[in-house]
Formats: structure tokens, sequence, C-alpha cells
């Protein structure tokens, strides 16, 4: 692995192009463009994209916003159609047609990977196909108007659980993708989402990217529309994701759980709550007990993590 | 350009088989910047080349060369604002309009 | 010298598949097209071939991996059938659409519901819409010679179009017949390998596939698709010329059986041929009547001129159709053929019939009423029942 030199790393080439028709502030390429900031200079790499907003916005034809080659499919088989380009390219290999390396990464967002695309994603990574999978995680689905997904937090009011007079919201506690993902024992899988420097996004997508067999990656990236706050704010409601705990950051690597970080103090989920129109209801007078409840469960799964990685 | 060989008006034998493109990065020949109801301002004068805005920029739009950045591109960068809110030297401030 | 063989039709497929040693296979096992992906992944259990097996978790998974393998360079093909088929709906139309020339092994079989593992062509003809050249096989022979023209035609730089080489469930796949088989060094040189001009892993050239197109690209976008169905004719007809030459056996888009003098003739599609030819024999041995049959083998694209030319002289037609489209005015054969005739301002009267749903046996006897039925409306130029069920118990 490289060494982290910040400015080194973000003097590398760009791999993802302007001109995109993503949202203004949208977290979603941010998260494209840490990743594939991860490949070492001159590694040749296949794009792969569910069907979703990085799809319709960053190729939009004729228009591909990717300096490396690109495939898009479908909604529901990012999985599988990277895991045949990657076959394709060891059998090509394997017969001499082609001499270069390549890298195989694919983006879905959480309705591509948690609910639709998950049995594509769960056998691309039983098969072991050396591709990392990066799931950009807005927690909605955003592409059709934020639609509630098994990614959405408890209480969120997305369109297809408004809050109203008798509705809180999403009745359900999230989906923990991640944890499920390093159930199928493959060698490599982190969370992560932007901090400051981008070290922890950037180590552990070039882990990702450079461990063989198949790996996964859950990077929260905010959603200025669907959750509700000003997009110039995207780097704030992530720290408060982190330092919630809400979002902890974390990878599995070779089954050994291991925590990246832990805030000195733990904040209160207000503080990622507040900001976001999607909570607003929350802060009624009437809902304390909601917020708490939201509390209770960010508790448990905080310390469900750290005895996972105390072991 | 792309648009020159691809367009609204371009007849069916001149639409690529099956969409493929065969170029990188063509998305350069939209100008997104023409999105945008607010502007960045770099004060050069103020910016200690710290880069801690460049990774946030949703659009590409903060170029790097040797280790500095330049100013922004303005035919992208559709002013969502992320970068004047990371900037710990208030090197970047916010304008209204284009 | 060609080798003589007994196989089954899943036996053959797999066997052309062996000789082709294509690059990626994915599958997903259902009956009755199973044995084929099993065969495959012994013979290369056994180094035999060095194609790389995918074993997917779903049919959807099969399609999607195969059009990946497919737009990354790679000679890429699957096996399916019915619900396999459907649950690859999707993805057999983003194949078409993104030009990719993989092959499909369909082994026809019932839709559910109910769900049942009999042949019909409710699979393949659901699908006719999707932009897939469709190949039909009377018997294993023919799905073997089709296999081998497959490639050759989906790869071919004007088409560039999937190819579905369909057979009977378990009437094919299953039964076991008398085969010639290409001897492995002919095959070799007959399919050749495939030289992609654009392709994923080419380190030459950056490719985006699979775009978001706004309504001013989409309608040029199909008039494209159509174009290379139409290139296809020509392409096809050229393959099975190459293939007559090597083996002596003949192809076009279709066979016309003592359909030259033929005066009542029946239009089908697959394994019922045979014993539709075994009731024209039976017929003209014992009443001299001239009847006859055309056997689709090319559905897609659809040879309309050639078929209304060939039942241009004829008094009387029944189209047999084996599914169901819920028209309430017959099958997909039935409108289609119906369609060439008018075109041509055919003089023939036309009935449809649907026989074989869900594996349902259609016999000698059935044939030989089809032909007493044309004959009578030949005579009174009129039908009773447009849109009849042979078999169905009343």
């Amino acid at each position: 692995m490289e060494t982290y030199n910040f400015k080194e790393i973000m003097n590398k080439p760009e791999r993802l192009a302007p001109g995109h028709r993503m949202c203004a502030g949208c977290g979603g390429t941010v998260t494209v463009r840490g990743v594939l900031r991860a490949l070492h200079e001159g590694d040749k790499a296949v794009v792969g994209n569910a069907t979703g907003c990085l799809e319709v916005s960053s190729f939009m034809y004729p228009y591909t916003a990717y300096e490396d080659s690109y495939i898009h499919n479908a909604f529901e088989n990012a999985g599988a159609t990277l895991s045949g380009v990657e076959t394709a390219y060891r059998v090509l290999k394997k017969r001499g047609k082609i001499k270069e390396d390549y890298k195989f990464i694919t983006f879905g967002g959480d309705g591509g990977t948690y609910d639709i695309g998950f049995q594509s994603l769960s056998g691309a990574m039983e098969r072991g196909h050396d591709m990392v999978y990066v799931c950009y995680d807005n927690g909605a689905y955003m592409n059709t108007g934020t639609q509630r997904s098994s990614a959405t937090p408890q209480f969120a009011d997305t369109t297809t659980t408004p809050a109203g007079k008798v509705s809180n919201g999403k009745v359900q506690i999230r989906k923990d993708l991640a944890a499920i993902m390093a159930e199928h024992h493959i060698p490599y899988v982190g969370q992560t989402t932007f901090t400051n420097n981008f070290k922890d996004l950037h180590t552990k997508a070039e882990k990702a990217i450079y461990t063989p067999g198949a790996a996964f990656l859950n990077v929260l990236s905010p959603c200025p529309r669907g959750w509700g706050y000003e997009p110039s704010d995207l780097m704030d409601i992530c720290k408060a994701a982190i330092d919630t705990c809400y979002w902890p950051l974390y990878e599995v690597v070779d089954g050994k759980w291991i925590l990246s970080y832990e805030p000195k103090v733990k904040l209160p989920i207000e503080d990622f709550l507040r900001s976001q129109r999607r909570f607003r209801h929350l802060f009624k007078p009437e809902n304390e007990e909601l917020i708490a409840v939201f509390q209770q469960e960010v508790d448990r799964r905080w310390e469900e993590l750290r005895v996972r990685c105390a072991r | 350009m792309i648009s020159e060989k691809i367009n609204e008006n371009s007849p069916w034998q001149d639409i690529t088989e099956g969409n493929k493109i065969f170029e990188a990065a063509t998305s350069r020949d939209f100008y997104t910047g023409e999105w945008r109801t607010s502007s960045p301002v770099w004060n050069e004068e103020n910016c200690k080349q710290c880069l801690l805005c460049t990774p946030v920029c949703p659009d590409s739009s903060i170029p790097v060369c040797d280790r500095k950045r330049k100013d922004f591109d303005y035919d992208h960068c559709k002013g969502c604002g992320i970068c004047a809110k990371v900037c710990p030297f208030g090197a970047i401030t916010m304008k209204e309009g284009k | 010298m060609a080798v003589r063989e007994r196989l089954s039709g899943n036996e053959a497929v797999a066997y052309a598949i062996k000789q082709i040693n294509p690059d990626v296979m994915p599958a997903f096992p259902i009956t009755p097209s199973t044995e084929i992906p099993q065969y495959v992944a012994n013979y290369i259990a056994n180094g035999e071939i060095d194609t790389e097996f995918i074993p997917v978790e779903s049919e959807h998974s099969a399609m999607s991996a195969t059009v990946g393998a497919s737009a990354a360079g790679a000679r890429a093909l699957t096996a399916t059938s019915s619900c396999g088929m459907a649950l690859m709906w999707e993805e057999l139309y983003v194949a078409a659409s993104n030009r990719l020339p993989i092959v499909l092994a369909l082994v026809n079989r019932a839709l559910s519901g109910p769900i049942n593992i009999n042949a019909d062509h409710s699979d393949s003809m659901g699908a006719r819409d999707s932009g897939w050249i469709q190949i039909y096989a009377e018997s294993n022979q023919e799905v073997y010679d089709n296999f081998l023209q497959a490639f050759l035609i989906a790869e071919h730089k004007d088409v560039m179009l999937p190819v579905m080489v369909c057979q009977d469930g378990f009437i094919t796949s299953h039964g076991v017949e008398n085969i010639l088989l290409v001897e492995d060094h002919l095959v070799k040189e007959f399919v050749g390998e495939r030289e992609p001009e654009h392709y994923l892993l080419n380190p030459n050239e950056t490719l985006a596939v699979g775009p978001y197109a706004v309504s001013c690209y989409y309608m040029e976008t199909k008039r494209g698709q159509r174009q290379a169905m139409i290139n296809a004719r020509k392409v096809i007809l050229e393959v099975a010329e190459r293939f007559h030459a090597m083996t002596g056996r003949q192809y076009g888009f279709f066979e016309a059986y003592r359909l030259e003098d033929a005066e009542y003739a029946v239009v089908i599609i697959g394994s019922a041929t045979g014993t539709c030819k075994a009731a024209i024999e039976q017929i003209r041995n014992t009443t001299g009547k001239k009847v006859g049959l055309l056997k689709i083998r090319v559905f897609r694209p659809f040879p309309e001129v050639e078929i209304a030319a060939a039942l241009a002289h004829v008094k009387a037609v029944a189209i047999l159709d084996r599914s169901e489209m819920f028209s309430a005015t017959g099958g997909p054969l039935g409108a289609e053929v119906r369609a060439a005739l008018y075109q041509a301002k055919g003089t023939a009267e036309t009935v449809n019939y649907l026989y074989g749903l869900g594996g349902r046996d259609i016999t000698v006897e059935d044939f030989c009423q089809v032909y007493e039925n044309l004959e009578k409306i030949a005579k009174e130029h009129k039908i009773t029942d447009m849109y009849e069920y042979i078999g169905l118990r009343k």
C-alpha cells in the first residue's frame, strides 16, 4: 500500500471527469472520486455501475464522465455484471489475448445494493471474484425521489414513509449491510465516509482494490436533497455521523474486525439529526421519546461493534 | 467535441452501435457551470495550498497541478459551496451569481 | 469424416460448446436445460476445455454476467428454460440493445403457472420482441448444427446481435437420436475466435457501455437494431451456405417439406414437425391428397416475404402455435404468418391452431384431422373456429 501523503494523493490525475449531471453538493461523486483516486497511477480499471442517480448522471449519452472503461447494465445486477467482466479478464489473460492488468470496481446506491441488487451482490461476493463493490449509501432511493430503502434509518421522513399526523416516518431500523458482507467471509470489508483529509476512505479503498478476491466498501454519501440540509454542509454532516457513532468507521480484514476511529466524546444523536429536514418531526416536543429510541439503537449497535472489534 | 459527432440532430446511422462511447471523459464537453447560482471565489493570497478543498468537490472542479490547486473550473463548478465551508483559511468565499 | 453418435439434444449442444471452447459461461440450473451447464462443468473439470464457468445465483445474474463478459470482449453464452428465461427478461433486451454477440441455448419449456416442466414455446415466443435472433430446431441434429452456426451469425460485424438457439424441452433435449458430429478441427476452423472491435478490456481504447439515453437518441438506437436484424437475413444464409459446404447439410429460413405441389399446408415450429411429416406421408400414400408443411427455423428475423412466396400456391394453411398469447384471436406464429400472406395478397384460407401447451402430445391422427379440416375450409370457404386448441378435452 502507498503511504498516505495527502498532497501527493491529491496530485494524482482525476479519474472522474466533471460535466456529469449529479446535483450540486452530491456526496455520491465525492465517493466515486475518493475511491478511484486509490487506484495506483497507470493501473487500468473497468468501472461498473448499478442504475441510480450516479449512472443516469455520469453516463448520459454521449457523455461519459469516466476516464476508465465503464459498464452499466441494470439496477439489480452490478455484482453479476462485473463478475462477468472479471471472469472475461481472467480467461482472456489465461488465453494470452490480453496482457495488461486490470482492477474491477463497481458502484451502486443503497437501492441497487441493499435491496434490489442484494442477491446479485451476495452471489458475486460469495463466488470470490477479484473485484470491489462500493455502495454509495445515501439511505434512500434518491434517483426516483427519496423513497425508503432498507438503508434508510428509522423515523426518516421519505416519500414512501412520510411523517404525518399518525406517522413518524420509517417504522423499521436500518439493515447493517457491511456486517452482512463481513459474514460472507470475504477478505476485505470496509465502512467509511468523508473525513477531513480523506485518509480513511482512501486507505480503505486502496485495501479493497488491492486485496485479491472480493471486497466490499460501504460509504456514507450524504444527499442534500433527500436528507434536507444545505449542500455546503456535507463535511459537517459526515463528521456528526461519525462522532455520534451513527456511522462507525471500521473494517473487517480476513475476519478480524477493526475499529478505525473512536470519538473521544461520543456526541448525542441529536447532533446528527438536527440539521436534516427528514428528521424535523422528531424535534417536536411530543416526540422526545423517539429520539431516545433512536439513541438506544445507535448505542446498541456501537456496543455490539466494539465487542466484535475487541475479540 | 463529442457533441459535434453525436447530437440531437444526428441521423440514426450516426448513433454508435449499442450506444457505446469509444472515448474517455466526454462529459467535459458538457458545461454544468451553467447551473450555478452562486460561485466560489478563490483568494490566492489567503490560500495556504493545504488542498483540503480538493477532495470534497463533487464536480472535480478544483484542478491540482504540481501539488498546488489552481483556480476553479467555472465551466463545470455547480456552486455547492462545500469547498468554501471546509477552507480553514477563509481563502474561498461564495458570491451570488455566476 | 463426420462422427456418428447417439446423443440427446442437451448432449449435442454441450458437445458443440465443447468443440467451440468459448471463453465464459455463466449459468443457473433449470429443468430441462440443466444438463447443458452440467456437461460443460464436467468438460472443464476434466480439462477437456478451459472455458470459465460462473455458477451464478440466478438466471438474471446468468444473463447479467454474460452481458458483462461479452462487453469485456469474451465469447460468452448461457443456457436456460422457461421461468429462468422469464427472470432474465430485462437482460435479454439489454443484451440486444447493447449489441452483444451472446448465444443462449434455450430449451423451450412452458411458463408458469401452473408450474409445468414440459415443452411449449411460451418462453421464447414471449421474448420475440426482445431483439434476439431466434433459431429453432426440429431434431438433435438440427440443434447441434444451429448451435455451431450461432456465434458466426452473432459476431458478424453487420449483425452484432444475440442469438437464441431453441430446442423443445424433453422431446428434443432428452430424447436420444442418431447424430452426425462435425470433427473438432473443422469446427474450430469454421467458428474461429471472436475478434471484438470495441471491448472493455481493450488497452488501446476507453469504452463506455450502457448509457442513459434521452428520447432524442432512443428511436435512432432502435432503428440501428432493426438494421442489424435486416442484415442478419443475409448473414444467416451465408453462414448456412458455409455450413452446407462443410457438412452437406442444408439450412435456410425454413424447411419446405412436400410443399411444392401441396394444396394444404401446415406451418409449424420445432419437434412436432416430425409427427406432421409422418401424417403427410400417410395421407399422400393412402389418399394421394397433396399435403405438405413449412417448418420455420428462423423466426427472428421473420422471413415474411419468403414464407408468403412458399405458400402462394396453397389453397388452405393451418398455422400451428405452441404458445398462447391471449390476444383471444390466436397465437404469435398465426398472427405473423397471416400478416405475411395478407401483405403478399395471398389467396389461401388460413386457420390458427394451438397445440402441445405444457407438453401435451400431438399425434399423427391430430395432424390428419388438421389436413381434413383444411380441405373442408378450402371447399366451403368457411371457418367455424379460427382459434382452436388441438387435443383439448371438451
